[in-house]
């Protein structure tokens, strides 16, 4: 195994993008939405795919607007369906994000011709290649740096996800436990959820190069559920997924490209790798969290706290 | 747009043999196009008892669980010197660590204060992650070609042979007579679970048949369909199955036959467009027949029931305005103690009686006069018809039968009875107003129209 500058800036795409998904991921859990972040991820590839016929490239601004509208979208016609229709909601949530789904996966492969666009890549991405994207370069101290479009991408949708998370920490907090008490504090909750779903949809455009539109689910839930097994505060919660997510992104690419060697091959999947990384995390909290793991719970018996204890802060 | 949307058009064979394909005449297509018919005819059924057990995303758990078990089953397979694309081994693999995923989510709900949204979102991304992993390895395996393995993760129906049909057949019948062996438990279990308990039957074991059920479908279906958009294949169909019927086996059929449009009519159009995803077109053939369903569904379709609004709202209008009169006629004649007669009334003092606008009575007295109910009207007055008269008294007297039986059996205050009776007396039909009778005969003496139990009081004028 061997360590090349493009395997830093993996690293580093990795890590901005597990903590950009992370965070909006933490209110998806509390809400008891994470299949909406599974609905919506998929759902935005007829988004991107129409974005990708009518500019010819991966970089605009357009392509985010038309992710959070697709996003929004996706909870909106959800909603229709279950209320209009009267289905159960998962059930609409299925209809919805799998047609939407059905029908990027359609135009993707009708505009492969035109648009480098490779199906395979819509599910787990591709952050191997996104180093080779170079977005600007200069020189520090004679060693040319060339940061790659990603990272500034990811980056700047982190920032988006902490200013509006900082800026609407009380109201986001309370919308996610207790849409009555917000309502009556004067918050709206509707416009609460509807802002969380567009922060959702623009995390997952941005991540939707390195990790592709499956493995975005792995960033969004897993770190979010690891760090409510392990806290009872939110903004403790935050800052662990933050924690296991970027540990993910280190380990994961460092396990794709190491992990096989020990078997003989070559390597594997980055994204793939980070998703296990995350899986693996997540049994080991699930057995060993002080409060709330398998082992502490076969020893003291069940110290399941409410989710309303997260609300006393 | 405009370039791909003539990539379309220029690859279309054409209807002849477009209609070679959908009547199975296609010798190429025909194993295919039946195969994804039955497919869907299976996954419509299982999906109904899925979707009526709020289930329906754990199907979207386990598919994606799969993916590793395919690629483990490759390695193992080519480890013993097999065929590495041996499909039932391949899909044993994906059976083994799907019920291994869904066990996962079951384990992590019940162990964790997690739910089950972020146990079933854990799992299947996961899952995928490993099975990703382990393609990327597959992809640089010495001495075996993985080509092709990536075929469950899209669908590709084409790439389906003959002894691939027998499988899928095989497993479908089975399902499909598993399916209807327990279908007295499962409908227990949709409706009842707690009912299902009592009467001998596990939950637990009822949920493990249904889910190694969908498990089987879900495995079966991944070469045509593929792992992401299967559980379309099980929701779909049955969430538009619920449009056409209220009754469960209905329902059953109807998904039944939904969902083997879906599949016949998506894998035709796949055949005719082989660059295309044949999961995709299938997908999107089941979605139109939703939109269609859940518009147009003889059931509860969205006009269906708007029609069957309009028309209570109709009927609950003209029974209004009926036992106004009735009531006004009655108040008049009070004075005098006589039965109410049929007799003019003031449409003032009707308009009055229950803050009707003057178009809004308007309305209601021309819907009534349709009704052959009025026999005559001025700006004035207004006096019914025998037969309207006749209706008001019928409808008066269900409404203070209503009333009476709220206030004796449900402890509705007089002074409420009138807006709770008002709700549902509409809606009476000839068996419930002879149950109340035979109720309130111990009651009341007569069965004639009993007095009403509170003051009527004319709404519109400050009492």
């Amino acid at each position: 195994m061997s360590w090349y500058t493009i395997d830093t800036w993996i690293v580093i795409v990795g890590v901005l993008c597990a903590i950009s998904c992370a965070l909006p991921g933490c209110y998806l859990l509390l809400r008891q939405m994470s299949m909406m972040g599974d609905a919506i991820s998929h759902a935005v590839l007829p988004g991107l795919a129409i974005a990708f016929m009518v500019t010819g490239s991966r970089s605009s601004i357009g392509m985010f607007i038309g992710a959070a509208v697709v996003g929004v979208l996706t909870a909106v016609f959800t909603q229709w369906i279950s209320s209009w229709g009267k289905v159960d909601r998962g059930a609409s949530m299925g209809i919805v994000f799998t047609t939407l789904f059905a029908l990027g996966l359609l135009l993707i492969v009708q505009a492969a011709d035109h648009v480098d666009l490779d199906p395979g890549c819509v599910l787990y991405g591709a952050i191997e290649m996104t180093p080779l994207d170079v977005f600007t370069s200069f020189t520090v101290a004679g060693v040319a740096i060339d940061i790659p479009r990603a990272a500034i991408v990811l980056l700047g949708v982190l920032l988006l996800n902490l200013i509006i998370i900082l800026a609407f920490f009380k109201e986001l907090k309370i919308a996610a436990f207790d849409p009555e008490l917000a309502t009556s504090l004067g918050i709206n909750a509707q416009w609460m959820h509807y802002l969380l779903m567009t922060l959702v949809a623009i995390t997952t455009v941005a991540a939707f190069e390195a990790v592709g539109s499956i493995i975005v689910i792995a960033m969004l839930i897993v770190p979010a559920a690891i760090a409510y097994l392990l806290t009872d505060r939110l903004w403790v919660m935050l800052v662990i997924s933050a924690v296991f997510a970027a540990l993910s992104a280190v380990l994961g690419h460092v396990s794709a490209i190491g992990l096989p060697h020990l078997f003989g091959m070559e390597s594997t999947t980055t994204s793939g790798m980070m998703a296990v990384v995350l899986g693996v995390f997540f049994i080991i909290v699930w057995l060993v969290s002080p409060r709330q793991g398998l082992l502490r719970r076969q020893i003291f018996g069940k110290t399941v706290a409410s989710k309303e204890d997260l609300m006393h802060e | 747009m405009i370039p791909a949307l003539g990539n379309f058009i220029t690859e279309w064979a054409g209807w002849p043999e477009a209609l070679d394909v959908l009547l199975l005449q296609n010798y190429n297509t025909r194993l295919v196009v039946l195969s994804t018919t039955l497919l869907g005819i299976a996954s419509g059924i299982i999906g109904s008892f899925l979707l009526l057990r709020k289930r329906s995303l754990m199907g979207d758990a386990l598919s994606h669980a799969c993916l590793p078990g395919i690629g483990l089953a490759f390695i193992i397979l080519v480890a013993f010197g097999g065929e590495g694309k041996y499909l039932p081994g391949l899909l044993l693999g994906a059976l083994v660590t799907g019920l291994l995923g869904v066990g996962m989510v079951i384990a992590v709900r019940n162990t964790t204060r997690l739910k089950d949204d972020a146990a079933m979102g854990v799992v299947l991304s996961v899952f995928f992650g490993l099975g990703i992993a382990i393609m990327g390895l597959l992809q640089k395996m010495p001495g075996a070609s993985a080509a092709g393995l990536e075929h469950f993760i899209y669908g590709k129906a084409a790439s389906m042979v003959l002894s691939d049909f027998g499988f899928i057949l095989t497993i479908t019948v089975i399902v499909i007579a598993v399916s209807m062996l327990f279908l007295k438990e499962f409908v227990l279990l949709c409706f009842d679970d707690s009912f299902a308990a009592t009467s001998g039957w596990s939950v637990t074991l009822l949920d493990m048949i249904l889910l190694l059920l969908v498990a089987a479908i879900t495995v079966v279906g991944l070469q045509a369909v593929g792992l992401i958009l299967i559980i379309a294949f099980l929701i779909t169909p049955a969430a538009a199955a619920r449009f056409w019927t209220d009754d469960l086996r209905g329902m059953l059929v109807w998904a039944g036959i939904l969902g083997g449009l879906s599949g016949w009519i998506g894998a035709s159009v796949s055949a005719l467009l082989p660059n295309l995803p044949a999961g995709s077109l299938i997908v999107l053939v089941g979605s139109g027949l939703f939109l269609f369903s859940m518009i147009f569904g003889n059931a509860r379709g969205i006009l269906k029931r708007y029609w069957k609004h309009l028309k209570l709202k109709r009927k609950v209008g003209r029974q209004h305005l009926l036992r106004s009169v009735f009531e006004i006629i009655e108040a008049e004649l009070r004075g005098e103690s006589r039965e109410p007669v049929n007799m003019a009334v003031s449409v003032d003092r009707l308009q009055k009686h229950r803050t009707w606008t003057p178009k809004r009575l308007h309305h209601l007295i021309k819907a009534a006069s349709k009704e052959d109910h009025i026999e005559s009207f001025d700006a004035h007055t207004l006096r019914l018809s025998e037969a309207g008269f006749g209706e008001a008294a019928r409808t008066t007297r269900n409404h203070r039968l209503w009333e009476l039986y709220l206030i004796s059996y449900a402890d509705i205050a007089p002074s409420h009875v009138d807006r709770d009776a008002d709700s549902v007396e509409h809606i009476l039909n000839p068996d419930m107003v002879r149950e109340l009778e035979a109720r309130l005969l111990q009651k009341e003496s007569s069965l004639a129209i009993p007095r009403s139990p509170h003051q009527i009081e004319e709404k519109g004028v400050t009492p």
